[in-house]
């Protein structure tokens, strides 16, 4: 088959390097997404750890106030 | 722990792919016989035995973790074929792509090349659903593993066959004395192949960290969750959920 002249094959080739960018893409937003999950997951937990402490030093705090 | 070089590595990738899409553009001679479409070779032939290394990689990492119990192995293993499915797919949409161009049909059935590589995407998209399939952690990385390894020796048995089998349209560029390509498109070639593997093990560090950090975060809430009521049940998963 003779070769395809540069304005027939320019598409064909933009098309499989923006296939192969679109992809990579994909996956590193993909990637992110997940990442931004583990942030809120941090957060949440971060928040758990502050009110246990905050409810653990109202105790104390309780437990040596004189009656 | 995966993390560990995870920045030069990322430099690395972009410096290696921007420079094999450069030297693709702007060095490589015009093929004789097919013109500037053959440019698509640089591109689709790299991800095609990435891909397949890939796939025979996460075979090893699934056999070590059969022999050494390590949750972590489960886990490279994992990456690395989920990784190697993305590159795949990337590689028969490619090839899809030149065929059109080349031969003017999207796809041969008749072609051992493109039908075998079919055959090795499909068994390998088979592995993820075969995880979810499973609750119990420990069956589901065995079973993982036992699949990794039988399709990972598969993969050189079947490129074997394919190799001997007589081609109709697919080129055989790679041959046993090193192909017919000249010095500026081997170079080329060799910058894209290298390119694309530092991709590929970059990606899998990528993943291998945000997992892990996402397991310890997991451990961390289970353990709180003995002192706290207002947690949230891990979301289910196909992928490895402790190491």
């Amino acid at each position: 088959m003779p070769a395809l002249p540069l304005d027939d094959a320019g598409p064909y080739v933009a098309a499989a390097y923006l296939v192969f960018l679109a992809l990579i893409l994909i996956y590193v937003a993909i990637m992110a997404s997940k990442l931004v999950r583990i942030a809120r997951d941090l957060d949440e937990l971060t928040e758990i750890v502050d009110r246990r402490d905050r409810a653990r030093e109202e105790n104390e705090h309780a437990e040596t106030v004189p009656r | 722990m995966f993390s560990r070089g995870l920045k030069p590595l990322a430099i690395a990738s972009v410096v290696l792919i921007v420079g094999a899409f450069a030297l693709v553009f702007f060095y490589a001679p015009n093929d004789a016989d097919q013109g500037f479409i053959q440019k698509i070779f640089y591109l689709h032939v790299p991800l095609a035995i990435v891909a397949l290394c890939g796939f025979v990689a996460g075979g090893v990492w699934g056999l070590r973790y059969l022999r050494d119990g390590d949750r972590a192995n489960d886990l490279r293993s994992y990456v690395a074929i989920h990784l190697s499915l993305i590159l795949g797919l990337a590689a028969l949409i490619t090839g899809s792509i030149w065929a059109k161009a080349a031969w003017g049909h999207w796809w041969m059935w008749e072609e051992p090349t493109l039908v075998s590589f079919l055959i090795v995407f499909l068994l390998y998209a088979c592995y993820t659903p075969l995880r979810f399939s499973i609750e119990d952690p420990e069956r589901q990385a065995r079973t993982a593993a036992v699949f990794s390894i039988v399709a990972g020796a598969f993969v050189p048995l079947n490129f074997i066959a394919v190799r001997m089998a007589e081609s109709l349209a697919h080129p055989r560029v790679l041959t046993a004395t090193g192909g017919s390509m000249p010095g500026e498109m081997r170079l080329t070639f060799l910058v894209s192949l290298i390119g694309m593997a530092v991709l590929f093990v970059t990606l899998c560090k990528y993943e291998l960290a945000s997992k892990r950090a996402a397991m310890q975060l997991r451990a961390l809430k289970r353990r709180l969750a003995d002192e706290e009521d207002d947690w949230l049940p891990a979301r289910r998963s196909a992928a490895p959920q402790q190491i």
